[in-house]
């Protein structure tokens, strides 16, 4: 090999946001468990107003989507961009502060929302200041990704980035522009926007959250990792430029389904309705490029757990994505909307997908950064892929039949046009659908706990030089 | 203009623009570049590829 320099990629940023995604996911979830068995069993909000469910509720999504999701996309992108560019990342200085801002923006999370200080908008609780702390940390990461885009020492941007980098702008845009508010005290603020159009402003930042949090982000995890684990390249490059493109100019239309037979124009909402229908193209396209990247290595499947934990991701993501399109039909949407089958659909998308190509990626990075051959142990991964299943399947089932049976008797009018079933009735009907999501997402949880132990022990394992001898690379002089 | 004209043009410029990509990637003077860029997460570990020379060169 013509080798011209060696130096080393920066891996202790990944490191540190690694470790820190699998301790805020067991956090996040721990949240999530008790605020799912507090629906069941309503007692468990302890009558105090720090521990209600109307608090601990947005702490659960704050803390998943942005603590563990969040430190998952720094972790995996730094990973990935300095591997695909060949350079180590730009302004190490600035890539360390958006490990500490962000931690600081957890930590601000947990302490303001049980303290009841909310801007009151779904997934963008955060009051003013720490919206600032939030923007500003995200222009930094902006400034380390895309300066290590620049420094590349390989001729091609390898598509996996281009979604990461849709991603970080996008996010910014929805950010600023849906945070914008007048602050009135140091924890109060009020939205800039009123009425329908702030409800719109809203659903535009809450559906890109998902679109390109939660989906355009993993998809540029998904397409690193997936081909790297199944070692082979990506099925279709050219699929997925069309997948790219056709993804980031649809997904920022979907927004109005979240607000069918509201006081939104009519228009609006058909908009919305339409622009969710053809997103399932894009979607669809996605998912098949990253299965089909497995042709010819489906046998690994048999004796790799975290090919196990990827390909079942895109499965759910297939699902969640066909699921999606449906519900955003207006006729469908007036049996789903408000019930639980949104919630069932949500955590499809949340566990089935977010969560487990986290893992996957995860299990794949951490012994990579940290110096070692494999995870510490693989059966302990394998027993954490049925669990995480299990748990996923349980939750979405039993969200299925409680959304359906409140949707339907909700509805249900006599021949007078009296309603035929009281809130508390669909709540009776509901009780054993809520036992059985905790328990699916009690397993979920201790799949969590199982793979906090193998991180742990792949850690201690870990050796200084072992560790500074896995970021070394070379860059070969010949292009 | 008209609010509805500026609209339907809108809608107008996205499909073309989309066919456009489509053509764009498609265009088999891509293919060699593609493949070069498809190759980039095994670019610092060759090992890790699958037998994909011997696929790649069965398949074409």
């Amino acid at each position: 090999m013509n080798t011209a320099t060696s130096t080393a990629y920066n891996y202790k940023v990944v490191r540190q946001f690694a470790i820190m995604t699998v301790v805020w996911g067991i956090v996040g979830m721990l949240v999530g468990v008790l605020i799912a068995a507090q629906l069941a069993w309503p007692a468990l909000n302890l009558d105090l107003p720090w521990t209600s469910f109307g608090r601990l509720r947005p702490l659960h999504t704050n803390a998943v989507i942005f603590a563990f999701g969040g430190c998952a996309l720094f972790a995996t992108s730094y990973y990935t961009v300095q591997r695909t560019c060949q350079t180590t990342l730009f302004a190490p200085k600035l890539a360390a502060f958006t490990f500490w801002g962000w931690q600081l923006v957890i930590l601000l999370a947990a302490i303001s929302l049980p303290l009841g200080w909310t801007g009151g908008k779904e997934y963008a609780e955060l009051e003013w200041p720490i919206d600032i702390l939030i923007a500003v940390v995200w222009v930094v990461y902006g400034i380390v990704f895309f300066g290590t885009l620049l420094k590349r020492n390989v001729k091609h941007l390898y598509v996996g980035n281009w979604f990461f980098g849709a991603f970080i702008i996008v996010v910014a845009m929805l950010h600023i522009v849906n945070n914008l508010e007048m602050p009135v005290t140091w924890t109060k603020s009020y939205s800039l926007y009123s009425g329908a159009t702030d409800a719109m402003v809203q659903w535009w930042y809450g559906h890109n959250a998902v679109g390109f949090f939660l989906t355009t982000a993993f998809l540029g995890m998904m397409y690193y990792f997936v081909p790297k684990q199944a070692g082979r390249p990506v099925y279709s490059y050219r699929l997925s430029i069309v997948h790219f493109w056709a993804l980031i100019t649809l997904y920022i239309w979907a927004g109005p389904h979240h607000l069918h037979y509201t006081a939104l124009p009519d228009w609006a909402q058909s908009l919305g309705m339409v622009m969710s229908l053809i997103l399932l193209a894009p979607s669809w396209g996605g998912m098949i490029n990253g299965m089909m990247t497995l042709s010819g290595a489906w046998h690994k499947l048999r004796t790799d757990p975290i090919l196990r934990f990827l390909v079942v991701s895109l499965a759910f993501y297939g699902m969640s994505t066909f699921e999606g399109p449906m519900m955003s039909i207006k006729t469908v949407n007036a049996l789903s909307h408000y019930t639980d089958w949104t919630i069932g659909h949500v955590h499809a998308g949340a566990l089935g997908w977010v969560a487990m190509v986290s893992i996957g990626s995860l299990y794949h990075l951490i012994p990579k950064v940290f110096g070692r051959e494999e995870m510490h142990s693989i059966a302990l991964i394998n027993t954490h892929f049925w669990m995480a299943t299990i748990g996923t399947v349980l939750y979405i089932a039993s969200m299925w039949v409680n959304g359906i049976a409140q949707g339907l008797m909700w509805r249900a009018v006599n021949t007078d046009g009296t309603l035929t079933y009281s809130f508390a009735e669909t709540l009776v009907a509901s009780h054993p659908g809520f036992v059985v999501r905790t328990i699916g997402g009690a397993i979920f949880f201790a799949g969590m706990l199982l793979m906090a132990y193998n991180t742990w022990k792949t850690v201690r394992a870990a050796k200084p030089e072992e560790m500074e001898a896995a970021a070394k690379y070379a860059v070969e002089g010949a292009h | 203009m008209e609010i509805g004209l500026i609209r339907g043009l809108g809608t107008l410029v996205v499909f073309v623009a989309f066919i456009g990509v489509v053509l764009w990637a498609y265009n088999s003077k891509r293919r060699g570049s593609f493949d070069e860029a498809a190759l980039l997460p095994f670019a610092d570990d060759p090992q890790g590829l699958h037998n994909q020379q011997v696929s790649r060169s069965n398949q074409e």
